[in-house]
């Protein structure tokens, strides 16, 4: 699978690619969850420069503090600085929910390209495998096999990539059926072009977009879902800081100290909204329903 | 009618059966010995052995495969590890509080949601349209937990209106129906957002069919037209929605029930994971998945009953 997975080269896909990033240029609305993700992105980036703290350095002299001038967003029950271990929660969030989708992105659009190509009984076993995947209610699944696995960062990355392979499955057979009818692929086989450069080469570049678009809302979920595992107690160990795990233990102190809750869950919130955004914005781009509509 | 049903009906049982072949494969993912991970380090090698019998785990993996299938499909889901208790009378317990919390979300997410969808379509580009998507974006955004735990933060802890402990168990129905409001307005909230948003673009795809304008033409009272000719064409993509949305559901309540320590489906399963009591979370995930295969086939089945041309494909 891993010789389809290299993206298409950008001469054969720079017609579609290109209208989306004129299209998504036009539209305010995605800029502002452009500039936020750029900001959490830079943030995670740069963390070790940014945190006024050390994440990890416990002192029990200021055990609960409210925000104050030394501790910008207060500090936890163990006296960690809130606002240096919301700095590098935002790695774990940002590389969990990227590297899980990019995964789900490449195992999901290879088995769907596969699967449409082929037909057949091979079409007939990974639509029988995305049945089974989506009969699994998905906050559920990543915590079975999170459960199974045990909590560690790779683990929690396997478990919320499979939860989110199906989709990508889909989105890649559909448009795969279609194209293999196409002369242009009919001539490439005349030519002599094997499955997998027809495969790689001409029928992926045309899906490209989509999945992209898709990638894209699912990051969004896939960082929910990790906040959510981890505030169930199945996400990257302590005492390493991830926002979920941080909602965890202010829940544990919710009747004392709101700056242990709110921020993170702001943190949370924030990313997401980035992420739907822009998700939103370059899926109406795509739309040809929507291409015209003003924002 | 019939026959669609039956088909439907034939088509559901090998996902039936692939989901519990993959609950099986999954169970067996914990790495080296399933009865020692349950017992811990200190457990003596008697009781290992006693669980290992127990459990199965001692014959080959065709005949744990086999009798596996054997039991589910007669009805035994198998035994609690911590309690002894048969897994489908566990769930039988909680179940009311669950079922009781998701019907007052689905009341809430589609009696604001649908209303808010359609109106949002017939203001197009007006304020009404942007609220709803805005309002939309947000709820899409929030984790559960996230919004549960905001909500208790306000209104039952700064604001003292709601209690901070779902005081659901007492017998007192005031108390308890106090004790529904947050999680199910969390939960609600949640679901109109994605009630919503799709009920606005399936509104505004018919509103552009050529039978509305004739049927405007017409002269059709608005209502009528909306109604009768509008939504009744637009609620299929709407039930996809709905019933795509059941998985989600579930587990948006699994984190409500824990945030607001409602018991319930998410708590039962919180603690299945903490006692390490895997025979009670394949339980449960076989009867979540079973829900959900039986929600996509009863969505299927909504489809021909609002759409006659469905049933003739």
């Amino acid at each position: 699978m891993s010789t389809l997975s290299p993206s298409a080269p950008p001469t054969a896909s720079a017609a579609p690619p290109d209208s989306l990033w004129r299209a998504l240029l036009s539209n305010r609305v995605a800029w502002i969850g452009v500039a936020l993700l750029l900001l959490i992105v830079l943030v995670a980036v740069f963390a070790p420069w940014l945190a006024p703290h050390d994440p990890l350095q416990q002192n029990i002299a200021y055990r609960l503090d409210p925000p104050s001038a030394d501790f910008w967003l207060g500090t936890d029950s163990y006296g960690r600085d809130v606002l240096s271990r919301l700095i590098y929660g935002a790695r774990i969030s940002l590389l969990v929910g990227f590297l899980a989708v990019l995964i789900a992105m490449l195992i999901g659009s290879s088995l769907g390209i596969l699967a449409g190509y082929l037909g057949g009984w091979f079409d007939q076993l990974v639509m029988g495998l995305v049945d089974v995947l989506l009969s699994f209610p998905t906050l559920l699944l990543g915590l079975m096999v999170a459960a199974m696995l045990g909590a560690s960062l790779e683990n929690l990355i396997v478990a919320i990539a499979i939860t989110e392979i199906a989709p990508f499955v889909r989105i890649a057979r559909a448009p795969t059926i279609a194209l293999k009818q196409r002369d242009f692929i009919e001539a490439g086989r005349a030519l002599g072009f094997g499955p997998i450069r027809l495969m790689g080469v001409h029928i992926l570049p045309n899906m490209a977009s989509d999945v992209i678009v898709l990638a894209s809302l699912w990051m969004a979920a896939a960082i929910r879902t990790e906040a959510s595992l981890s505030f169930i107690g199945l996400g990257v160990p302590p005492p390493i800081a991830t926002w979920g795990s941080m909602i965890r233990e202010g829940f544990n102190n919710i009747l004392d100290a709101w700056w242990l809750i709110v921020f993170p869950c702001v943190a949370i919130l924030l990313t997401v909204l980035a992420l739907n955004l822009l998700g939103d914005a370059l899926r109406d781009a795509l739309d040809p329903k929507l291409r015209g509509e003003k924002r | 009618m019939m026959r669609y049903t039956v088909k439907r009906l034939l088509l559901a049982i090998p996902t039936l059966l692939a989901m519990l072949s993959a609950v099986f494969v999954l169970v067996r993912l914990v790495p080296g010995d399933p009865a020692a991970a349950m017992l811990g380090d200190q457990a003596s090698a008697a009781a290992l052995s006693a669980l290992r019998t127990q459990l199965g785990l001692n014959l080959p993996l065709h005949t744990q495969y086999l009798n596996f299938l054997g039991d589910v499909l007669t009805g035994n889901f198998g035994y609690s590890l911590s309690n002894g208790q048969s897994v489908l009378r566990e769930v039988a317990e909680v179940l009311p509080w669950t079922l009781q919390l998701s019907f007052a979300a689905i009341v809430i997410g589609i009696g604001l949601g649908l209303p808010l969808g359609i109106w949002a379509a017939l203001r197009r580009d007006a304020w009404p349209d942007y609220l709803s998507r805005l309002l939309s974006l947000a709820g899409l955004s929030f984790p559960a937990f996230v919004s549960g735990i905001l909500m208790l933060l306000v209104f039952a802890i700064e604001l003292n209106w709601f209690p901070v402990i779902g005081s659901t168990t007492s017998g007192n129905p005031w108390s308890q129906w106090r004790g529904l409001v947050l999680p199910a307005s969390n939960l609600g909230l949640i679901m109109t957002a994605y009630v919503t948003r799709v009920s606005r673009s399936s509104m505004l795809s018919v509103l552009s069919e050529d039978y509305i304008r004739t049927a405007r033409a017409k002269g059709l009272r608005p209502s009528q037209l909306i109604l009768r000719h509008g939504l009744r064409n637009a609620l299929i993509p709407i039930l996809t929605v709905v019933g795509l949305y059941f998985g989600t559901l579930i587990g948006n309540s699994v984190l409500t029930e824990i945030v607001f320590n409602r018991p319930g489906l998410g708590k039962l399963i919180l603690g299945a994971l903490n006692a390490r009591d895997y025979t009670l979370l394949q339980g449960l995930m076989i009867v979540f998945a079973a829900c959900v295969i039986i929600v996509n086939l009863l969505t299927d089945l909504a489809y021909g009953w609002v759409d006659p041309r469905v049933k003739y494909k």
